[in-house]
C-alpha cells in the first residue's frame, strides 16, 4: 500500500478506535480523581489537577453492595450455565444426529423464540414469578435466563456436533456402546471447544442482562451487577460518579480480558455454526 | 426379518432423539410460549397488578393506546431509533472491518480496544456515556468549549433537549452494536477467496470499484445476517433509553419497549403494558420476513 | 504484443531462509507461448505474480515492452491473467464478468457490447451470457476466464496452472482449446505448470525452474534431447531418465533408448536386464528391471518398449543395449551437462 494510503488507513482506524474505547479510558480517569477535582468546572478534566485517589474504589467496596452484586451475578451465571448445558447438550445432539426433518423444524422453532423479546415477555413473566413466590429472588432469574441462552447455545452446539464425523460414533457403536453412551463418552469430549464457547457466551449474556433483573428484583442486596451499578449508586438524585465509574471500570476490564482470550475460539464456533 | 430389526432400531433411535430434545422443548414451551400466550390474554383483558380479577375487554386496550399521544410518539421513535442506528452501524462496521482486514502491527491490541463496547455490560457502557454527556460536567462539552465551538456554559444539553437526546441515544446504541457487527463482517471478508480481488486488480478496477462492485455484493448474505440481528436487538431494547433519558424529555426518546415497561411495571397497568409490547411482535415479524426473503433472493441470484 | 523480460529478479519472503526466486534473467519472444515449468516450490508462480504486479520483487527488474514496470500497479501494466481457480466473479453473469474489465478501464460504453461479443465469439460463449459461474462446467469457466482476459486486448497473457483443477479427460480438450486460442490470437503468453507433458505439448519454449533459479530455457526438443543439467534431464520425460553415478560423471539414458537388440555401435553399452516388474499400458510396455553384471550391476533401470514387442516375463533375464549417441553425461559435482563426451566407459 502506498505511504499515503497507509497514513489514511492508520488515521481512520485511530479515529474509530478512540471513539469506541474512549469512554473506558474516561471511566478510568474519573474513578481515580478526587471529588473536588471532578466537580470543579474550572479544571481541565483531562488532567489530574489534584493527586489521584483510591477513595472512590474504597467507598465502592466498603460502603456499597458492589461485592454482593458480583457474587449474585456469579451465582446466577454458574446456575444458568449448568441448566443451559444440561438442557442444550442433549437437544443439540438430537438435532444433529437423531431427528430428521422434524428436528430441523423444531430447531428453527426454538430459534424463532428470539423474535419474542424480553420486553414483551417480562410482563406476563412478572406475574409467573410472583405466582411461584420468587419475586425479589435470584432464583427467578435462574429460572428465566435460559430462555435466551438456550436457543443460541443449541444452535452453536449443533454446528459443532455436525462437524464431528459420523464414523467416530459408528465405531463406538460397533465397539459396544449404546447411543447415549456414545453421546457422553465420544461426542461431548470431542466438542469441548464448542462447550467452552457456550459457557463463555452464556456467562456474557447473564452479565449483560438488564430487563429481567430490573423487573423481578427490587431489593439492593439481591440485585445483579448490570442493574445494581447504574441504579443503586445514587443517593436520591445525586450520582456518585467517582464510585460509579470505578464500578464500571472494575466490571468491564476483567470481562474484556477474559473475552479477548476466548474470542478467536468463539468466532470459530460462531462461523462454524453459521456455515453449516 | 432384517427389515423388522432395523425399524425397531430406527424407532428406538427416534425415541431417544425425542427424549433428548424434550427437556429443552418443554422448558421453552413453559417459559416462552406460555407467557407469550399469557401476554395476549392480558392485552385483551383488564389485569392490574395487585388484583386477581380478570374481565375480557376485547380490543379496548388496543384502541385506547392507539389514541394515546405517548404511544404514537413511542411508535415513531422506535422506527427512527432502529433505522438510524442500523444505518450508522452498517457504515461504521463495514468501514472498520475493511480497516481490520489486513495485517499490521498492534492488530491484537486494536481488536481488544474495538471490542470493549460490546464486551462490557450494556448498562455499564450506557452509564459511562451518561457521565460523559452530563449537562454540567460533560467532558465532550468541555472539549468543544475549549475548541471554541461553543461559548462557556453554552454547551448543549445532550440529554435534555428533545432532538439531541434522540441523537445521543442513537449514537450510544450504535456505539454498543458496532463491534458485534464488525466481527461478523470480518468473518465474511475472510471467506472471500483471495484471487477474486486480485483478478479485479488485474482487470483494472480501482479500490472503490472493487469495494462497491465486488466486495460488498459478495458480502451481502453476511450483511443481511448482521442487519437482522441488529434490527431485532435494537427494536426490542430499552436499556439505553431507560438509563440515559428515561424516555424523556417529554417522551422524545420514548420507544415501545420502554413505554411498555413504564406503563406495565412501573405504572402497574399490566394490560396496557402487554398491549403496547404486543405491537412489537408483528412489526418484528414483518422485518424478519422481509430480510430473510432478501437474503434468500440474494443467494439465488 | 510485447516482450516480457526480467533482469536478475529476486524475491525473498519475510521469515524465509531461502529466496523463492533467486536472480532470474529471461526474455520472451514476441507472440510466443512460453512455459514456466517446475515442481512445487520452484518459484514459478512467484515469478509470474511478480510479472503481473501482484508481488513486489526484493530486487531486480521486470520489463514489459522495454519499459521497467516495477512501480506500476497491475492495472497499469496492460496484462491479463487467468488464475488457477479462474476467479470468476460469482455474483455476476458471464456477460457481466467479461464486460467488467472494460468498465474498470473506462472504455466508452458504446463499445462494450461489440467487444464482449467479439471475445465471447472467439470462445463460443454467446449462448451463455446470462448464466452465473456456478451454473457452468469447468471447461466453460475456463473459457469465460479467457474471454475476460482477451476482451481487454492485453499485451501479455499470464496463465497460472489453469488446467490443474480439471479432471484428466477434460484437461486434454481444454489444452487443445488453449492451443487453438493462442494460434488465433497470437498474443505473447506465459503459462505456468508443474506438468511436463503439458509443457512439452504447448510450449514454444520452456523455462525449467528449480529452487528459484532457471536451469534451462529452450524449445521442447532442446530441453528433452539436450538437458542442461541432471535436474532437467530427470524432470522431463516420463518415466524419468535412468541416471547413474560413475566416478566423476553421471551417465544417463532415457527408457525409450534401451533397445532389445544388441547394438552394432561400438560406443554403445550392452546391458543384461532381469525383469522385476512389468506394466502394460496399451500403447507400450514399461519394464522395471535390475541390471546384472557389468559396471552398473544391481542398479534399477526402467525401459519403454512398443506394445508389439512381447514375450517378456517377470524374473527372466534379457539382453539390451543403448546406443552411444543416446548417452547424456553430467559432471557429478556441478550436475551440469558435459559439452563434450568424455572418455567413457
Amino acid at each position: 500500500m502506498s505511504l499515503r494510503g497507509r497514513f489514511a488507513h492508520a488515521a481512520l482506524l485511530a479515529l474509530i478506535v478512540i471513539l469506541l474505547a474512549f469512554p473506558f479510558g474516561w471511566m478510568a480517569i474519573t474513578a481515580f480523581k478526587r471529588t473536588s477535582d471532578l466537580y470543579n468546572t474550572e479544571n481541565n478534566p483531562f488532567l489530574f489537577n489534584e493527586p489521584p485517589t483510591l477513595d472512590h474504589v474504597i467507598y465502592l467496596f466498603q460502603e456499597t453492595r458492589y461485592l454482593r452484586w458480583v457474587g449474585n451475578t456469579l451465582f446466577v451465571g454458574v446456575c444458568v450455565v449448568t441448566i443451559t448445558l444440561a438442557l442444550g447438550l442433549p437437544a443439540a445432539y438430537a438435532l444433529a444426529r437423531l431427528t430428521g426433518n422434524w428436528g430441523r423444524r423444531l430447531g428453527i422453532a426454538i430459534f424463532l423464540s428470539y423474535l419474542v423479546p424480553p420486553t414483551l415477555l417480562f410482563i406476563p413473566l412478572s406475574r409467573v414469578v410472583s405466582w411461584l413466590d420468587l419475586q425479589d429472588s435470584l432464583w427467578s432469574l435462574v429460572v428465566v435466563y435460559p430462555t435466551f441462552t438456550l436457543p443460541f447455545s443449541i444452535w452453536l452446539l449443533t454446528g459443532f456436533f455436525k462437524a464431528i464425523p459420523k464414523e467416530l460414533e459408528d465405531a463406538a457403536l460397533v465397539d459396544g456402546l449404546t447411543r447415549f453412551q456414545a453421546f457422553v463418552r465420544v461426542m461431548i469430549p470431542m466438542s469441548i471447544s464448542g462447550i467452552v464457547s457456550v459457557v463463555i457466551f452464556t456467562f456474557t449474556l447473564v452479565t449483560q442482562e438488564f430487563i429481567y433483573a430490573l423487573t423481578f428484583i427490587s431489593s439492593e442486596s439481591q440485585q445483579m451487577l448490570s442493574v445494581g451499578v447504574p441504579t443503586f449508586l445514587v443517593r436520591g438524585d445525586v450520582y456518585f460518579w467517582g464510585s460509579l465509574m470505578a464500578a464500571c471500570l472494575i466490571t468491564s476490564v476483567p470481562t474484556a480480558l477474559l473475552y479477548n482470550q476466548f474470542l478467536d475460539r468463539f468466532i470459530h464456533g460462531f462461523t462454524a455454526g453459521a456455515v453449516k | 426379518m432384517a427389515l423388522n430389526r432395523s425399524s425397531t432400531r430406527d424407532v428406538s433411535s427416534a425415541l431417544l432423539g425425542a427424549g433428548m430434545f424434550a427437556p429443552a422443548l418443554v422448558y421453552m414451551l413453559l417459559l416462552v410460549a406460555l407467557p407469550f400466550a399469557l401476554a395476549f390474554v392480558y392485552a385483551f383483558g383488564d389485569v392490574k397488578v395487585g388484583s386477581t380479577e380478570y374481565h375480557f375487554v376485547g380490543f379496548e386496550n388496543f384502541a385506547s393506546i392507539l389514541e394515546s399521544p405517548s404511544f404514537r410518539k413511542a411508535l415513531r421513535n422506535s422506527f427512527i431509533f432502529t433505522i438510524a442506528s442500523q444505518v450508522l452501524t452498517l457504515i461504521g462496521s463495514v468501514t472498520l472491518a475493511l480497516l481490520l482486514d489486513r495485517q499490521f502491527r498492534g492488530r491484537k491490541w486494536v481488536r481488544f480496544l474495538v471490542l470493549l463496547p460490546w464486551v462490557a455490560p450494556m448498562s455499564i457502557g450506557a452509564i459511562g456515556w451518561k457521565w460523559m454527556l452530563d449537562s454540567i460536567y460533560s467532558v465532550i462539552s468541555w472539549a468543544l468549549i475549549a475548541l471554541h465551538v461553543f461559548k462557556p456554559f453554552d454547551a448543549p444539553m445532550w440529554l435534555g433537549e428533545p432532538e439531541l437526546a434522540m441523537l445521543s441515544v442513537i449514537l450510544v446504541h450504535s456505539w454498543r452494536l458496532l463491534p458485534f457487527s464488525t466481527v461478523i463482517i470480518l468473518a465474511g471478508l475472510t471467506a472471500i477467496p483471495k484471487d477474486i480481488p486480485e483478478a479485479a486488480a488485474i482487470d483494472g478496477a480501482s479500490f472503490w470499484r472493487v469495494l462497491f462492485q465486488i466486495t460488498l455484493p459478495m458480502l451481502r448474505p453476511i450483511l443481511n445476517v448482521a442487519q437482522l440481528f441488529g434490527i431485532i436487538f435494537t427494536f426490542t431494547d430499552m436499556t439505553v433509553v431507560y438509563l440515559l433519558t428515561q424516555g424523556g424529555p417529554f417522551d422524545s426518546t420514548q420507544v415501545l419497549p420502554s413505554l411498555a415497561f413504564s406503563t406495565g411495571i412501573l405504572g402497574g397497568d399490566l394490560a396496557a403494558g402487554a398491549a403496547i409490547a404486543l405491537f412489537i411482535v408483528p412489526l418484528l415479524l414483518i422485518v424478519a420476513f422481509a430480510m430473510l426473503r432478501a437474503a434468500h433472493r440474494a443467494e439465488l441470484t | 504484443m510485447a516482450i516480457v523480460a526480467t533482469r536478475n529478479l529476486r524475491k525473498v519472503f519475510p521469515h524465509a531462509d531461502q529466496a523463492a526466486v533467486n536472480g532470474i534473467d529471461l526474455e520472451t519472444n514476441e507472440g510466443e507461448f512460453l512455459v514456466f515449468l517446475g515442481p512445487s516450490g520452484s518459484g514459478k508462480s512467484t515469478l509470474l505474480r511478480m510479472i503481473a504486479g501482484l508481488e513486489t520483487p526484493t530486487s531486480g527488474e521486470v520489463l514489459i515492452g522495454g519499459q521497467v514496470v516495477n512501480d506500476l500497479s497491475p492495472r497499469e501494466r496492460r496484462i491479463a491473467m487467468v488464475f488457477q481457480s479462474y476467479a470468476l466473479y460469482p455474483h455476476l453473469s458471464v456477460y457481466e464478468n467479461i464486460v467488467f474489465p472494460l468498465k474498470a478501464q473506462g472504455v466508452p460504453k458504446a463499445q462494450h457490447r461489440d467487444k464482449v461479443n467479439w471475445a465471447a465469439g472467439l470462445l463460443g460463449l454467446e449462448l451463455l451470457f446470462s448464466r452465473k459461474p456456478r451454473e457452468l462446467s469447468g471447461g466453460e469457466r475456463q473459457r469465460v476466464a479467457l474471454a475476460r482476459a482477451i476482451v481487454r486486448e492485453p499485451a501479455v497473457f499470464l496463465l497460472d496452472e489453469p488446467l490443474s483443477n480439471l479432471d484428466a479427460k477434460l484437461r486434454l480438450s481444454a489444452r487443445e482449446e488453449l492451443e487453438h486460442f493462442h494460434q488465433r490470437i497470437g498474443t505473447t503468453t506465459i503459462y505456468v505448470t508443474h506438468d511436463q507433458v503439458e509443457a512439452m505439448a504447448m510450449g514454444d519454449r520452456i523455462v525449467v525452474l528449480h529452487q528459484g533459479t532457471v536451469r534451462q530455457i529452450g524449445t521442447p526438443m532442446e530441453v528433452y534431447d539436450t538437458p542442461a543439467d541432471a535436474f532437467v534431464a530427470s524432470f522431463l520425460g516420463s518415466p524419468p531418465m535412468n541416471l547413474f553415478e560413475d566416478g566423476a560423471f553421471m551417465v544417463g539414458f532415457r527408457p525409450e533408448h534401451l533397445q532389445p537388440t544388441p547394438a552394432s555401435d561400438p560406443s554403445g553399452l550392452h546391458l543384461q536386464l532381469r525383469v522385476s516388474h512389468l506394466e502394460y499400458l496399451g500403447s507400450e510396455w514399461i519394464l522395471y528391471a535390475q541390471l546384472e553384471g557389468g559396471r552398473f550391476a544391481d542398479r534399477q533401470v526402467v525401459a519403454r518398449l512398443p506394445s508389439n514387442t512381447s514375450g517378456y516375463r517377470t524374473g527372466e533375464s534379457y539382453a539390451f543395449s543403448v546406443s552411444g549417441e543416446h548417452f547424456h553425461f553430467f559432471d557429478k559435482a556441478s550436475q551440469k551437462r558435459l559439452p563434450v563426451r568424455p572418455a567413457w566407459p
